[in-house]
């Protein structure tokens, strides 16, 4: 009889910084070559480490954004906070050539896959938009004619991560619509939402409830509380709806 | 690491350090209010002395998992049963 094969431990490994790519002022994607990767789900995390000299070590989770496609290399997309101990390194300092210590992939709660279905309503705040990009990038690689509904909320024109490659994409296929809500500045001649993400842009933009949505928010803790509250009080299904906050970030 | 509030999801590297399977999609039932959710979908608390899993129903403490030179303290008592599907 043959045997599942049991999962093996979690290790932490070294993955090598294969190339660097700023999205806006305060974010960068690094994209690492892995010697060991299993293949990963669109949503899920790697838990990055950093030893100092002294052995002191901080860790934290950062989402994949590239799809599962992609193989043996996996896209960060990392949003520099000023205060972090992690980030500020990660977006300032790694160059291409350098190491950095991960173990991954992490998460089974906060994914997408074809067999789960759709449509799909993707909540973005901010950064947030990272493990949501997996998703959309997985789709058109896996060519999946599920159709995707993003609605992002950045501070300004400038913040908006992975501006071109959406545009670009959203151009390309009408299955996947891409709004964005600016909540600080517009451009001269913005036609988009210019509120933060509340109950009444919600009833605009979100699927009918009657076509059962699979819904996944990410951004800051209180975004994501808000977001899915308002999402709960019009009537869409608990169950339908995932969440995964993001620890400390900018405003939105 | 900081003192915020996420979701269980951020726990699953630990999580996995003491369990066999991938535990976000496993599901635990409060000892406290009966609700029964995903770990992924539970509140995290989680800072340099550990990691604190909350109900997301009652806010009750599900599960602690302290972590000091290589050994681990697993306290469960707010977990009245913990369903794991081995799938990932």
């Amino acid at each position: 009889m043959e045997r599942t094969a049991l999962p093996g431990r979690l290790i932490w490994q070294i993955g090598e910084v294969v190339a660097t790519h700023p999205e806006t002022e305060r974010s960068k994607s690094l994209t690492l070559a892995l010697p060991i990767w299993p293949g990963h789900l669109a949503g899920q995390h790697v838990d990055i480490r950093l030893t100092a000299d002294d052995g002191y070590q901080a860790q934290r989770s950062y989402s994949i954004a590239s799809p599962p496609e992609d193989g043996r290399q996996i896209m960060l997309t990392i949003e520099r906070l000023d205060d972090g101990e992690v980030s500020p390194y990660l977006t300032d300092e790694l160059r291409i050539g350098d190491k950095v210590e991960l173990r991954g992939p992490i998460g089974g709660y906060f994914v997408w896959e074809e067999r789960l279905g759709g449509p799909l309503l993707l909540i973005a705040g901010g950064s947030g938009i990272v493990p949501l990009m997996a998703m959309i990038r997985h789709r058109r690689a896996a060519g999946s004619t599920i159709p995707i509904r993003l609605l992002a909320s950045f501070r300004t024109y400038d913040d908006i991560i992975y501006r071109d490659e959406l545009e670009h994409l959203a151009g390309d296929e009408l299955a996947l619509e891409v709004i964005t809500t600016l909540t600080r500045t517009q451009p001269p001649g913005w036609t988009g939402y210019m509120t933060r993400i509340d109950a009444e842009l919600l009833r605009d933009v979100a699927w009918p409830i009657e076509q059962h949505p699979l819904t996944f928010i990410c951004g800051p803790t209180q975004f994501v509380e808000t977001t899915a509250a308002n999402l709960l009080a019009l009537g869409y299904e608990p169950t339908r709806i995932k969440t995964e906050r993001f620890g400390p970030t900018g405003d939105t | 690491m900081d003192k915020t509030t996420l979701d269980g999801n951020a726990a699953g590297g630990i999580l996995r350090e003491v369990f066999l399977f991938e535990m976000t999609l496993a599901e635990g039932a409060c000892a406290h209010c009966g609700a029964t959710n995903a770990i992924g979908a539970t509140t995290a608390y989680m800072s340099g002395m550990g990691t604190v899993l909350r109900c997301p129903s009652c806010e009750h403490v599900l599960i602690r998992i302290v972590s000091t030179k290589g050994s681990y303290w697993l306290d469960m008592q707010g977990v009245r049963a913990l369903h794991i599907k081995p799938e990932l």
